[in-house]
């Protein structure tokens, strides 16, 4: 009895492993296979020739690279930036007990709650005029202010998981407020700091409707709004765009080896706050 | 090393009830001071405005005859040792031990000579490129002491320094700390719960209640002539019995509820009939004898060194200590008595008469 | 009672400005990039508002509302996004509580299972939209041909380009990618729930079953009450998928209402509708929060 239990279980497992994986395995199946096996083994598991044409390809003769640049250009410039802000501004709300606070802790709840998409229109004929339409710059503000809410919960968290006695100690030992919060509690919190850098990251890697509407040319493009382009362009030329995919995948999925530690942890801040 | 001087010092945190009220304190310079109170009294907060990480709503502090209301705590030239030791995980115990030396600016060789004799002093050398969480306990609890000493600061603060130790450590603990004071004469205040500590390490005791002092006194002050109810049902352990009465002015003796007369020595001056409370120590009531109240047992402890006999006195929880082992088996009923000399009389505002 | 010296008025200030320059980067980020555009936004909706025609900008009332009340899209998109958000947080919800307890228990390997488990959450949504439409497409995905095999469509063609299936595309992808979400918060409140618990209930007699029904469920339900609230409106306005998948289409069988938004705003490029749907969808989502927490009340109410 006991031992069926078991085997169900780990073949539960085993299911929903063979679930998460498969559509990746497929992308990195497609980006493989030579373009003459496209069809021909269309539904095969594992092409009978691979190739990895589609790569060189895509590296060498798109825009791919200009897009990935783009793309890792902003998602650094967002998660530093808003990890940054949210750093201080969680700082402030873990330890000073000041008027107004529970306004501001309002007022961070209530951008998680609001469609974005509502303000699609709005921030394009804001920014327009400033030149920051068709700009990574304008791209970054944007994308440093819709992340900094949740990772300004989150470093609060953080900062909360440390005793306040030492950052008195530190004060009585001499060092000033700021000084506390330089030496002793930001080398305490690196490891929350890791995990806010890199989900800002992921999220501003994946953003895609505002990178759609105020970026509207090739070499501002993110990768998003690149691969999407280049879909709809040449949406025969399956090896290529899966290739491409590929390519996207992997800073994400190297942040989320980082942060993966820290998943449960941060979306328990998030869901009891956020 | 410096004096102390707190004026009519008085802490609310915004909207709450007062904390503190009105607190008058002169610490002498090298004095040793212990604050006990219950949980809750306001010690932490008195030893937090001192140390300038709590503002101070009114009055004033002085430390070495400067007044530091708006002194950061940087500024105060002052130590402290807290109840959670406060270590810096991230750094070793020596780096723990010389930060404050190192935020100084202080030539290196100083920094040596200093962390080199507060480690030797407490005996942390084999640690000091440990981290402290790979200490013990009681190492941990010294490192924060090495941490306080070797700033030679005007004064030490120590915030129940002792209180997660095994009794054993802190047995041990309590003697180091009595001699450091003793070689170094740092003005020190010390908060703690514990009775014994501050009998062994008080100069003199601070008991507070709700937030205001009852008692300044050396410890046989306070434990020979408590000022009043909460001081003298405070100190001590096991706690001192109250038996209620009223004065009986003609036979000069108090009367209990059963109209029995407990004669007192001392000259008092009180009119005829006023209510009074009788309190007498454990350790003072006598057993046995033939004269005397009787009193119902309820309950033998054995303690080892003594015996606690709880004991039902006219209807009144009432206490002794023996170290006749006799006691132990159990009995119905004893005869106690309480020997003038050692009562204590309250009035009916709960302060001490005579 | 001496009052204490008055502090110097710089200092004073100093204190009381500290906790606010600490944050004030953040809300001036916030406030100049989200609450300004709300409001503008607002504002918008009342005017007409269309980047290609030079002439627009005057106030029209509420005109967009009128129109908007006449508009067969919008009505369908209401229906989808019933539909779609439902549909999908249900999903997740169930696949999500299976895996969380199936991860709960310890097993070795247990460590890497949950990495990959949890990848697809990692995966940017805008690749998960191309990927899952890779996956529907009969020439280059294996989906329409398993789902021939088993009977379930009655030849393996694209059921994105189906009215009456696409939106099960778009679900799909969802799920796919949302399931860790709910599995990880989940598995926090599992791990959460005191083991002397189980040991006092096995004591006690109680099989598994009844151990999960009086003890876990009990336990999950306030942490799933609040991660379904969350992600319902999370998933209402999420588009990403839609765009990629379906663009809305076909024949608007796939608009939601977020993605009607956006459609306008992007294709059509007239932000003064755009806005007005906005608002209405706003509304919406503010009454589906405020009924939540009516029956939040009406609950704690029943149990006093
Ligand atoms: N930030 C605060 N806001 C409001 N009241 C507070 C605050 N901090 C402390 N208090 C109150 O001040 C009173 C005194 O607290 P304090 O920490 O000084 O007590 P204590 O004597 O040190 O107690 P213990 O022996 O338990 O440490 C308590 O009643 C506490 O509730
Ligand atoms: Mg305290």
């Amino acid at each position: 009895m006991r031992a069926i239990g078991t085997l169900a279980h780990r073949l539960a497992i085993l299911v929903y492993i063979a679930f998460a994986l498969f559509p990746l395995f497929w992308l990195v199946k497609v980006s493989v296979t030579p373009n003459d096996l496209l069809y021909s083994e269309g539904i095969r598991l594992w092409p009978s020739r691979t190739t990895f044409e589609h790569f060189r390809f895509v590296l060498a003769h798109s825009d791919f690279p200009l897009f990935f640049r783009n793309s890792l250009i902003v998602s650094l410039a967002t998660a530093f930036a808003a990890t940054t802000l949210a750093g201080f501004a969680g700082y402030a709300l873990s330890r000073f007990a000041f008027r107004g606070k529970l306004t501001v802790s309002g007022l961070l709840l209530v951008t998680q709650m609001f469609p974005l998409v509502m303000l699609v229109a709005p921030i394009f004929k804001l920014l327009s005029p400033l030149g920051l339409t068709n700009s990574l710059t304008g791209l970054v503000v944007v994308y440093v202010a819709f992340n900094v809410p949740f990772a300004c919960f989150l470093m609060q968290s953080f900062f909360d998981g440390i005793p306040r006695d030492l950052e008195e100690a530190a004060m009585i030992d001499g060092a000033s407020r700021f000084g506390a919060f330089r030496q002793i509690i930001l080398p305490l919190t690196l490891p929350g700091i890791a995990a806010t850098v890199g989900f800002v990251f992921t999220a501003a890697w994946s953003e895609m409707i505002f990178a759609l509407m105020l970026i509207s040319s090739n070499e501002k493009a993110t990768f998003p709004v690149g691969l999407l382009s280049f879909v709809s362009k040449f949406s025969v030329d399956f090896g290529q765009m899966m290739a491409a995919g590929v390519l996207a995948l992997i800073p994400a999925c190297l942040f989320f080896l980082l942060i993966q530690r820290y998943l449960v942890q941060g979306l328990t801040a998030g869901a009891v706050k956020g | 090393m410096a004096t102390i001087d707190i004026r009519s010092v008085s802490k609310a945190y915004g909207g709450h009830a007062p904390v503190l009220t009105d607190i008058d304190l002169s610490i002498r310079d090298g004095e040793f001071i212990v604050l006990v109170g219950p949980s809750g009294c306001g010690k932490s907060t008195l030893l937090r405005m001192i140390a300038g990480l709590e503002a101070i709503s009114a009055g004033t502090i002085a430390i070495g005859g400067r007044v530091v209301n708006d002194l950061a705590p940087k500024a105060r030239d002052i130590a402290m040792v807290f109840q959670s030791y406060a270590l810096y995980p991230h750094m070793t115990v020596a780096e723990n031990m010389t930060y404050s030396l190192r935020l100084k600016k202080t030539p290196r060789a100083t920094v040596a000579e200093k962390l080199e004799a507060a480690s030797r002093k407490l005996g942390l050398d084999a640690f000091l490129a440990r981290k402290p969480k790979a200490l013990s306990g009681g190492q941990r609890q010294r490192v924060a002491m090495g941490r306080a000493i070797v700033r030679a600061p005007k004064a030490f603060l120590f915030d129940e320094p002792l209180s997660n130790l095994d009794a054993r450590l802190r047995e041990q603990m309590r003697a180091e700390i009595r001699k450091l004071h003793a070689g170094l004469g740092a003005t020190s205040i010390y908060v703690t719960h514990d009775q014994v500590e501050a009998m062994t390490l008080a100069d003199r005791i601070v008991a507070m209640h709700g937030g205001i002092i009852q008692q300044v006194g050396s410890p046989l002050d306070l434990y020979d002539r408590p000022a009043n109810l909460f001081v003298a049902g405070f100190i001590g352990s096991p706690g001192m019995n109250f038996l209620p009465g009223r004065w009986d002015a003609g036979a000069r003796a108090v009367r209990l509820s059963d109209d029995s007369a407990l004669p007192v020595e001392r000259a008092i001056d009180l009119p005829d009939g006023s209510a009074v409370t009788v309190g007498v120590r454990p350790e003072h009531v006598g057993l046995g004898g033939d004269g005397g109240l009787a009193a119902a047992v309820d309950l033998v402890e054995p303690t080892g060194h003594g015996i606690i006999l709880h004991l039902r006195l006219q209807d009144q929880p009432f206490k002794a200590l023996t170290t006749d082992r006799r006691y132990l088996t159990p009995q119905e009923s004893v005869r106690v008595t309480m020997p003038a000399d050692r009562l204590h009389l309250f009035d009916g505002n709960g302060d001490r008469i005579a | 009672m001496t009052p204490a010296p008055r502090r110097p008025f710089l200092q004073r200030l100093g204190d009381r400005a500290e906790p606010w320059l600490y944050s004030a980067p953040a809300l001036i980020v916030i406030t100049a990039v989200m609450l300004v555009p709300l409001v503008v936004g607002i504002s918008y909706a009342f005017r007409d508002v269309q980047i290609l025609n030079p002439f627009s900008g005057g106030f029209v009332g509420l005109d967009h509302f009128r129109a908007l009340a006449g508009d067969k899209a919008f009505r369908v998109a209401l229906v989808n996004t019933f539909w779609w958000t439902v549909l999908t947080v249900l999903i997740q919800l169930l696949f999500g509580l299976i895996l969380a307890l199936l991860l709960d228990t310890p097993f070795r390997g247990r460590g890497i299972a949950q990495a990959l488990v949890f990848l697809p959450w990692a995966v940017p949504t805008f690749l998960t939209g191309l990927n899952w439409a890779w996956l529907f497409n009969p020439t280059i995905g294996p989906l329409p041909h398993w789902l021939h095999a088993l009977g379930l469509l009655a030849e393996p063609s694209n059921i994105l380009s189906d009215p009456n299936l696409a939106l099960w595309g778009p679900i799909t992808a969802a799920v796919w990618w949302g399931i860790p979400f709910f599995a990880i918060t989940l598995l926090a409140a599992l791990q959460s729930i005191p083991s002397d618990l189980y040991e006092a209930a096995a004591i006690d007699g109680a099989n598994p079953f009844q151990r999960f029904w009086s003890i876990t469920l009990p336990f999950l339900a306030p942490v799933i009450a609040i991660t379904v609230l969350l992600r319902t409106v999370w998933v209402a306005n999420f588009t990403d998928l839609i765009i990629v998948m379906t663009g809305g289409g076909p024949a608007d069988r796939t608009q939601t209402v977020a993605s009607y938004i956006f459609t306008q705003a992007f294709k059509r490029l007239d932000f003064g509708y755009a806005s007005a749907i906005s608002l209405v969808l706003l509304f919406l989502l503010l009454a589906y929060a405020l009924l939540i927490l009516l029956l939040r009340q009406r609950l704690i109410d029943r149990d006093k």
